[in-house]
């Protein structure tokens, strides 16, 4: 009696064993789950415009965007991804040598209760929400760009730029960072015993080692600054406008569905190539994670 | 002992000059937040009073306090830790202990990088797409939720993959000595021990649930709201989406309004992200192995 009780009860965890590692399971695939799910969604809702009306040499050659035009609506995107790419790139100028800096700082200068500090203001600095940024664009750093450069607008490539430059240079820090510690300390430890001085040590030995990693971290920043979304709508000016310079206003890919999906009619020309816009953002980010991942994993593997 | 060379002094002299270089960038990344942070507490705090807090707000948004956006917040946040913090924790669980080292592994991860990834404007499409429009939730708390879940889910993924990798695999050894199954091991061994680890993931996503503005736009946040919401299928504002429209929308707008909802939000965060913070390091303090 005790005897098949014993077995059943064992039998009875087996069995919870295995439900459980399915339900595990379920909740492993579900990233891929959604993942397909965004792509196919976003593809369903744009798919006939992109099919039956949308002329591509159109949508990325051309400047003009006029799609809510009832007589002849305008899709050209080119002025949208210019605005995109001024930002993100200005952002990038801005963002790699601090974020780089701060990186070899944080990780082979400070020490004991600095560097603890550092590492706790950089992961606050990267909590702060977009919409917060947008803020900042919009009430202090643009007032002081007007009064700093003499210029009529102060939302302008330059405000987004510096906005996006503070976003993403937090989170690439603390990449590039980790990059540099993967290092190994007998590399360190070689060029000591040649003789290198600090300089040399991070310079020829220990920024080389963690090239792939520190790329990595870049691409990471670029993928973040291409999908940032209020922060660009409120500090850009929002203005279709392909940038002279860096005190024009531009608006960006992400910044456009933010502003027009609202007033547009669920199923219309506008609306679905709003979404046509979102499926090629989620195209070129999956790109640029793809690569990132792949060199990041190089290192690892390595 | 050596004379100093001309080159040894010549490196010693490039040695402070870099040094100094590199305390100035990590420092220039510090200064913004601060100044930032001063602003925001000189032209905000004057408005912040408890009223401001509990009350509706009234004439056009330009007077009043901030109760709805604050309550539609929490209803956002805890809906949607509801939905990501099982998933992700059965996620990570399977990533941790059950998942082999093969492509589908590789794949799993591949497509949690890009959930991160992905921008959260088209996480927007998305959640119209689906459970709006297709799942026919409408604009509701329930839509928005979900799209933040999914948006978020990573957060959690990687905070709790991250503390169940660093309970010593001698632990689970011991376990399965003993006779017992893969999930009495993970319960009573693994999930315990790293139940804190998981809890600072799950504070850490409150945090950025709470600041999200494009997912929530089209989903189930709106500009304005007499009502407050009583159930997941109402609309409902948001803080984040409040700052927008007060400093973007609205006409008219009392400077230091704002400024105090830019201050409790960016305070909320603040305050949960230190929390986790702290919690992260109490806890490292205290590890036995």
């Amino acid at each position: 009696m005790s005897h098949n009780h014993a077995i059943d009860r064992r039998n009875l965890d087996w069995y919870i064993d295995k439900a459980v590692q399915v339900l595990v399971f379920i909740g492993g695939i579900s990233a891929v789950v959604f993942i397909v799910g965004i792509f196919l969604f976003i593809t369903k809702e744009g798919i006939g415009f992109l099919i039956n009306t949308l002329d591509l040499q159109e949508f990325f050659g051309s400047p003009y965007w006029e799609p809510s035009d009832e007589d002849a609506p305008e899709y050209g995107i080119l002025a949208l991804m210019a605005g995109t790419a001024s930002v993100t790139g200005l952002a990038m100028l801005i963002a790699i040598p601090f974020s780089l800096g701060s990186a070899i700082y944080v990780a082979e200068f400070a020490t004991g209760k600095t560097r603890e500090w550092l590492k706790i203001l950089i992961e606050l600095l990267a909590a702060i929400p977009s919409v917060v940024w947008g803020f900042i664009g919009l009430t202090i750093m643009n007032p002081l760009i007007i009064e700093l450069f003499d210029v009529p607008v102060g939302l302008t490539v330059l405000n987004a730029g510096i906005i996006l430059g503070l976003m993403a240079a937090p989170i690439m820090t603390s990449i590039a960072e980790d990059a540099l510690k993967a290092v190994p300390d007998r590399y360190r430890e070689a060029a000591e015993a040649l003789g290198a001085t600090r300089w040399q040590i991070i310079f020829k030995t220990v920024l080389p080692a963690a090239k792939n990693g520190l790329l990595g971290a870049v691409l990471l920043g670029v993928g973040r600054g291409f999908g940032e979304t209020m922060a660009v709508l409120m500090a850009t000016g929002h203005a279709v406008n392909i940038p002279g310079s860096v005190f024009d206003s531009v608006r960006a890919l992400t910044a456009t569905i933010a502003a027009e999906l609202g007033e547009t009619a669920v199923g219309s020309d506008h609306y679905q190539v709003l979404f046509t816009i979102g499926l090629f953002l989620f195209l070129i980010t999956f790109l640029i994670n793809l690569t990132a991942d792949l060199i990041v994993r190089g290192i690892r593997n390595s | 002992m050596f004379a100093a060379t001309e080159l040894n002094r010549k490196n010693q002299r490039t040695e402070k000059l870099v040094r100094i270089l590199f305390v100035l960038m990590a420092g220039l990344l510090i200064l913004p937040v601060l100044i930032i942070l001063t602003t925001l507490v000189y032209k905000g705090g004057g408005i912040l009073s408890i009223d401001f807090l509990f009350t509706h707000p009234t004439n056009g948004m330009t007077e009043g306090g901030i109760l709805p956006a604050l309550l539609g917040t929490i209803w956002l946040v805890v809906v949607a830790l509801l939905i990501s913090v099982p998933l992700g924790i059965a996620a990570a669980i399977y990533l941790s202990e059950y998942a082999p080292d093969n492509w589908g592994t590789r794949l799993i991860n591949l497509a949690i990088i890009n959930l991160a990834g992905v921008p959260s404007i088209v996480h927007a499409l998305f959640g119209l797409g689906a459970f709006v429009i297709f799942f026919e939730f409408g604009t509701s708390i329930l839509a928005a939720s979900l799209t933040l879940a999914i948006m978020t889910l990573p957060v959690v993924i990687v905070a709790t993959r991250e503390s169940l990798q660093a309970v010593p695999h001698a632990f689970r050894e011991a376990c399965w000595n003993m006779g017992a199954t893969r999930w009495q091991t993970i319960r009573r061994v693994v999930l315990p021990n790293a139940i804190s680890g998981i809890l600072t993931g799950v504070i850490l996503e409150v945090s950025r649930s709470a600041g999200e503005t494009a997912p929530i736009m089209f989903t189930g946040a709106v500009f304005f709201s007499p009502f407050l919401p009583q159930g997941v299928m109402d609309q409902t504002m948001a803080m984040s989406l409040h700052l927008f429209v007060v400093s973007t929308q609205v006409p008219n707008v009392p400077e230091d309004l704002p400024y105090g909802v830019a201050l409790v939000l960016i305070g909320m965060v603040l305050i949960m992200n230190s929390v986790s913070i702290a919690f992260r390091m109490h806890l490292r303090g205290k590890k036995k192995w």
